[in-house]
């Protein structure tokens, strides 16, 4: 039961009963979970948990590869739109839930260029304007200042971290409803982590933040809640000072303790 | 999965565990030394603190290294920082033994005002206290430290019924005020040890079942508002 | 030290020296037999060449440049023979790169992988192995008599375009599939279509691979000679083709295309079927300047690739 000021959260996002098969292969049983808005939801749990996979469902990436198949329901609010439906245009939900992934991906353009693609192609924002999106963008993702002289220079010149941040920059350009990150940090080292998390727990009272991580202390540090998953099952969620202090399920606890996975 | 800080937390426990049997043997002796007008006991008791001191410290340094390295979770993480307090409740009752210790040296002064029967019956219902928070900490038992709060009762009533006798031979003879006031003190002391031993208790209930729990029930988050 | 599996019976210095010498030794024997056999190579390689030159170069000099083929040996030149062979290229470029280029998007990007791409996947790697003659056979057949083309430089290349686009598309679907999928991903991810995917980044990055795909297939083209025999090229040509503009209205003349033709290699084997000694020494010359001309395309290929590889950084 919900207590007090946990009763009523606005919520972003809702799985029902999804379920998603790669072919034959049954990756998701049944996953119902809640994303409530303007925080962050940490996705936990075991290689091959099905953390990943649930989260490329929330952006429809897995449409891009043949013989994948979603079952159940996957509401985008304030519309409450299955976005999971064959209906739904996948590049309309792209439009609006941006994605960062694990291995930083910039464009083998330059800086500026990187940032702006996103509302190029949406033909939607005129040249001056774009300008100030990407200054906007760059200084959301902590990048500006050290960018701002060398916009046009290429994006690969920059450190692992600032191209991850880069990558950040160029999500949110697009002003995404929802951002997803797949693991953001684990190809990063220690201080580029640490300012990848501090960026995270600036943008998540902005946007709402799904993340997948195997870090457990970064999910403990930076998310509000915090979902455990185990062989494409959900197993619990709960705050994340509760999955981390005391969890209900026999199965978290031994995952959170380090007895297993 | 057996795991090398697990053989850290059983040596946490048994750390514990002899400061627990230190101290109990601290309280014991105190009691002894004034129930047989022992002074040499009584100053051995004294001089014995500081080791109890030490293992109050290494115990906390024990417990901060496992926080600061192992990043404990859940279980683990109650059964550290209850560890850590556990061990300043013990230390406590140490220093309270040492006050009794001293009483009875001062007592020793003057002839025994009448023969004790409420403090030693305290002072055993007291450590039976101890030992069995000390027992609940190690088996993980909520049930029996939740019995060991109950137990508080009958050091409470006694307290107050040896308040009571002393205050009547205060009354009657002001010559005893001294040796009564001491006395009182005395009763104090092993009422505050009980205290100590139910704070424990508490420690080791919280340890065992967690805060209460608060689930987020999905249709609860209702606010989808269009 | 004793140590408790024996392990240091195994380990001391005089046990594990005969082991150690045996392999060393047959390091240095394969080493060995590596450098003899590409010496051998190159010194094949440079005696066919050195040949070449020694035979040929007393013939390259301006006039030899700039003169038509003639009956008298020293009066021959290749000027029609290089011109024809630099349009002949063009043309196969212009019939080969949208179609191939074209064909590997399509295969790469758009068709559904399946049994039947798999098939058309096969069928495409085996036409590169035909033997470049049946291609001639072909373009007599369809461009000469069918689509009464002629014996034209268009026919030339179309025929050598259709030679080279298996070799077009391999390379080019090879370039697209250096990509990768992240690259991919992170467009899509922003909302992008494919057509945008496509066109943003996956042409542009694998132009590298393309282009030097390209080059080096037209590097091959060059050389084709029976192919265009086939097709009816000339072997005496004292004229260059029309030039492709006019006086009048569009003032531009495609006429040039419909133009009988020679190339490099057919002049040279025209000169090398004479009996006179001369003519080979010219043949020998014109080879010079087709290897040139090869190496400079090659060259040009590696510089291309090595200036996209420099902003690609995956």
């Amino acid at each position: 039961m919900a207590t007090g000021s946990d009763a009523r959260l606005p919520v972003k996002a809702e799985s029902k009963a999804l379920s998603f098969y790669y072919g034959a292969l049954h990756a998701l049983k049944g996953i119902s979970l809640v994303i409530p808005e303007r925080h962050a939801t940490a996705l936990i749990g075991p290689s091959g948990c099905g953390k990943t996979t649930y989260l490329r469902c929330l952006n429809r990436m897995h449409d891009l590869y043949a013989g994948n198949r979603y079952e159940g329901e996957v509401f985008l609010y304030p519309e409450g739109v299955n976005i999971v439906a064959p209906s739904v245009d996948p590049i309309e939900i792209r439009m609006r839930v941006g994605m960062v992934f694990q291995k930083p991906n910039p464009f083998p353009k330059s800086i500026y260029e990187n940032v702006a693609y996103g509302l190029r192609i949406r033909q939607s924002v005129r040249r001056t304007e774009l300008d100030e999106a990407v200054e906007r963008a760059l200084r959301d993702a902590a990048l500006w200042t050290e960018v701002k002289d060398r916009l046009h220079e290429p994006a690969w010149a920059l450190s692992g971290g600032q191209q991850q941040r880069l990558c950040i920059a160029r999500a949110l350009a697009t002003g995404p409803e929802l951002l997803l990150f797949d693991e953001p940090t684990s190809a990063l080292d220690p201080t580029a982590t640490a300012r990848i998390e501090e960026l995270v727990t600036d943008l998540k009272q902005r946007v709402t933040i799904v993340i997948v991580t195997h870090n457990m202390q970064q999910a403990a540090r930076i998310s509000d809640f915090t979902a455990f998953m185990y062989e494409g099952k959900l197993v619990e969620f709960d705050r994340t000072e509760i999955i981390y202090t005391n969890p209900s399920n026999k199965l978290t606890e031994a995952y959170v303790t380090g007895r297993f996975g | 999965m057996q795991r090398h800080v697990d053989e850290e937390f059983a040596e946490l426990k048994t750390q514990i565990l002899r400061m627990g049997g230190l101290v109990e043997g601290q309280v014991q002796r105190a009691i002894r030394a004034l129930v047989e007008r022992d002074a040499d006991l009584a100053s051995q008791v004294i001089e014995r603190d500081a080791l109890v001191n030490s293992l109050d410290v290494e115990i906390d340094e024990r417990c901060i290294r496992l926080l600061a390295l192992q990043a404990p979770a859940a279980s683990d993480l109650r059964f550290v920082t209850t560890a850590m307090k556990i061990s300043t409740e013990l230390e406590r009752m140490s220093d309270l033994a040492e006050n009794i210790s001293e009483r009875a040296i001062e007592l020793n002064e003057e002839p025994q005002l009448k023969p004790y029967i409420d403090i030693p019956r305290m002072a055993n219902w007291t450590m039976t206290m101890v030992r069995e928070c000390l027992d609940a900490f190690v088996r993980a038992d909520s049930k029996l430290a939740r019995k060991v709060l109950s137990d508080d009762d009958f050091v409470d009533n006694l307290t107050h019924q040896l308040f009571r006798e002393l205050l009547s031979f205060m009354i009657e003879n002001p010559a005893t005020i001294s040796r009564a006031i001491r006395l009182t003190f005395i009763g104090k002391y092993i009422e505050r040890i009980a205290d100590h031993a139910t704070n424990i208790a508490e420690l080791v209930v919280y340890m065992v079942e967690g805060k209460i729990v608060r689930h987020i029930d999905p249709s609860a988050l209702l606010d989808k508002s269009l | 030290m004793h140590l408790e599996n024996d392990i240091d019976k195994s380990t001391s210095i005089g046990v594990v020296k005969g082991p150690i010498q045996r392999r060393k030794w047959t390091d240095l024997v394969f080493a060995a037999g590596g450098l003899v056999t590409m010496v051998l190579a190159l010194a094949v390689l440079l005696a066919l060449l050195g040949q070449l030159v020694m035979d040929g170069i007393g013939r390259l000099s301006w006039q030899f440049l700039t003169s038509y083929p003639s009956r008298f040996p020293t009066q021959a030149g290749i000027l029609s023979a290089w011109i024809g062979t630099v349009i002949v290229m063009i043309l196969t470029a212009l019939a080969a790169v949208p179609l191939g280029i074209g064909a590997a998007i399509y295969l790469e990007e758009y068709a559904r992988h399946n049994w039947v791409t798999d098939l058309i996947e096969i069928n495409i790697a085996n036409l590169a192995g035909v033997p470049s003659i049946v291609y001639g056979l072909m373009a007599l057949g369809l461009f000469v008599y069918q689509f009464h083309l002629g014996h034209s430089f268009l026919t030339a290349g179309l025929t050598l375009g259709m030679l080279i686009l298996p070799m077009v598309i391999i390379a080019t679907r090879e370039a697209i599939r250096s990509v990768p999928s992240q690259i991919r991903e992170a467009s899509y991810a922003l909302g992008a279509t494919k057509w945008q995917t496509v066109r943003d980044h996956v042409v542009p990055y694998s132009m590298g691979g393309t282009l030097t795909g390209l080059i080096l297939a037209l590097s091959r083209a060059v050389g084709e000679t029976a192919p265009l025999i086939t097709v009816g090229a000339l072997s005496f040509i004292a004229f260059l083709p029309h030039p492709p503009w006019q006086s009048t209205f569009p003032f531009f003349s495609l006429q040039w295309m419909f133009d009988p033709f020679t190339v490099m290699p057919i002049q040279m084997f025209n000169w090398v079927s004479r009996p006179q000694e001369e003519f080979h020494l010219n043949a020998a010359a014109a080879g010079i300047i087709l290897m040139l001309m090869t190496l400079v395309m090659n060259a040009l290929a590696i510089s291309i690739r090595a200036r996209f590889r420099a902003r690609i950084h995956w």
